[in-house]
């Protein structure tokens, strides 16, 4: 099969293609050197304590972690509820109410940020942390309800209904049985949304009142004049942050849900 | 439940209430007010005036400026998605069709640059293609080259960002089409005497249609709304339509014309996804998540 393995070949180099930079940003992270690039000149760990000293950075950070924290509880709640909604119930309209759901993926989000800016500008609410709390909320929602709906089909509604029928009121049913089978739906659809705040530049750049400053905005705001090593050191952490935690999330999920069994 | 009863169960509506307000106050309702803010007059520096005048309109008509960033939008979008389909097809196939035992790492990799910052991996361009990047590094160290190349800064590089981050989007929807496909189908086309080649263009690539269409129209909506890109990796002849609304709003704070530029870029968007929606229908769309 030579096709075949020129087909691996080539696979093989698409995902070099995708991960080399990454891996190079990583790397220059423990350079010595006091540019960004290249060559690698030495092991060192100071481009970290200069960036945990660097205020502005570490002010963007705490204002990126509060609002993909705030964004992930608000687009988690109403998600998780038009989700059990559309998986649930039969009711007319369903693919209709569906697409209105996934609207604002479909519409470009640069579009989505002006909209939201002129129409709250017009109702007199200026560039500020709401707004980019509302806007990251909304951009969210859509992967949140697919995400949640594609788990929600999983579990059966028969579970509830047994709890019903022995008795116990609808309240304990939602608070004993359905949400221990949602929780994992739920954890998916708030990492979900918390990443999506997080790595948002697009709209933000466009929401954000002067001043305040998010991690890419932050890091955007220090291309402008070179690459500093910071910015690699930054970009490390990062990285650990929003590929570490769903991924220990996802290990440890599935190590407990196999010693249960 | 019997469906007689399920048209006159309130109980859906009332879970919906809440997403269905926040997507009509946050996005129908801003949608409509950019046409309505389009025909508004600007008079200075973030001051406009009510009015219902189209000197906004008659601007994007007429100044070649508008007419030479939607053309430079169209065109980019278009290399970007063929591009993408011709890289992300293959690596798809090869996950679909492998027999390799780790298929769920190659998945999982699939993903992961989800979760990589945007920001972080276009900037990365820069280490890899800079003056002092790895790759000019790697040619002058074998002696190829004396000089630094110069890769930065031009349309190639804002080409390859895209690429670079659109990508995983596109291999992911054609995996999830070309994994839909019965195994046997391309095996019996081989006993019927088709060729590989024969079976996989007869058989496989219709079948996987939906994916490729799919990512395509995911890519390219996704570049021609985009500024950021060119704003990091291209030079000052690299913008999109895009970038001319962030200079509108943004730097000139001409509210105004930036609500026109944007009604035509949902508009021009807008087209492309009905045209898709009409053929394909949305539900391919939303696929690539079960």
């Amino acid at each position: 099969m030579r096709a075949w393995s020129l087909i691996r070949f080539y696979t093989i180099l698409v995902y070099i293609f995708m991960f080399a930079p990454i891996a190079v940003v990583m790397v220059l992270a423990f350079n010595s050197s006091q540019f960004g690039g290249f060559p690698i000149e030495g092991f060192s760990l100071r481009w970290f304590y200069r960036l945990a000293e660097n205020e502005a950075i570490m002010r963007a950070l705490k204002t990126s972690l509060g609002l993909g924290l705030l964004t992930a509880v608000i687009s988690t709640t109403i998600g998780i509820l038009a989700a059990l909604a559309l998986v649930r119930y039969q009711f007319r309209g369903k693919d209709f109410i569906t697409t209105l759901l996934i609207s604002p993926v479909l519409v470009p989000e640069t579009v989505l940020a002006v909209g939201l800016l002129i129409f709250l500008r017009w109702l007199h609410m200026p560039r500020s942390f709401l707004l980019l709390l509302l806007g990251h909320s909304i951009i969210a929602l859509p992967f949140v309800v697919l995400v949640v709906q594609a788990r929600l089909v999983g579990i059966k509604k028969e579970y509830e209904e047994a709890a019903r029928s022995l008795g116990a009121n609808p309240l304990q049913t939602f608070l004993g049985v359905t949400l221990p089978l949602l929780a994992p739906a739920v954890f998916a659809g708030a990492i979900f949304a918390f990443t999506i705040s997080f790595d948002n530049i697009t709209a933000t750049l466009f929401w954000r009142p002067s001043g305040m400053e998010t991690v890419p905005t932050q890091i955007f705001g220090m291309l402008r004049n070179s690459v500093s090593p910071e910015i690699n050191a930054l970009g490390f952490v990062m990285i650990v942050i929003t590929v570490g935690v769903p991924l220990l999330a996802g290990g440890a999920a599935r190590y407990f849900a196999r010693k249960r069994t | 439940m019997a469906d007689a009863d399920a048209a006159l169960d309130r109980r859906p509506w009332f879970l919906l209430a809440p997403a269905l307000l926040a997507i009509a106050f946050l996005v129908i309702v801003p949608m409509s007010f950019i046409l309505v803010y389009s025909f508004y007059e600007n008079v200075d520096l973030a001051v406009d005036k009510v009015a219902f005048q189209f000197s906004n309109w008659q601007a994007l008509f007429h100044d070649s400026y508008y007419r030479v960033a939607i053309w430079k939008t169209l065109r980019l979008s278009v290399i970007v998605t063929m591009l993408a389909a011709v890289l992300g097809y293959i690596p798809a196939y090869f996950i679909a069709m492998t027999t390799f035992r780790h298929r769920w790492l190659l998945l999982l990799l699939l993903i992961l640059p989800f979760w990589v910052s945007f920001i972080i991996r276009t900037m990365s361009w820069i280490h890899i293609l800079g003056n002092e990047g790895a790759l000019n590094g790697i040619l002058m160290w074998l002696g190829l080259i004396q000089a630094p190349l110069q890769m930065m800064y031009q349309e190639g590089t804002v080409i390859i960002g895209f690429l670079h981050v659109f990508l995983p989007y596109m291999i992911l929807n054609v995996y999830v089409s070309l994994e839909g496909i019965d195994r046997n189908l391309e095996p019996a086309a081989r006993t019927l005497g088709a060729t590989p080649w024969q079976a996989f263009r007869e058989v496989t690539l219709p079948l996987s249609m939906p994916g490729l269409a799919a990512g395509c129209l995911l890519v390219f909506v996704l570049t021609g709304g985009s500024y950021v890109t060119p704003l990091i990796l291209g030079g000052p002849r690299d913008f999109l339509f895009g970038n001319l609304i962030h200079d509108a709003v943004v730097s000139e704070l001409n509210w105004p014309m930036g609500a026109t530029l944007s009604f035509t870029l949902l508009v021009l968007l807008g087209l492309v996804v009905v045209a898709y929606s009409r053929v394909m229908g949305l539900n391919q769309l939303s696929k690539a998540f079960r």
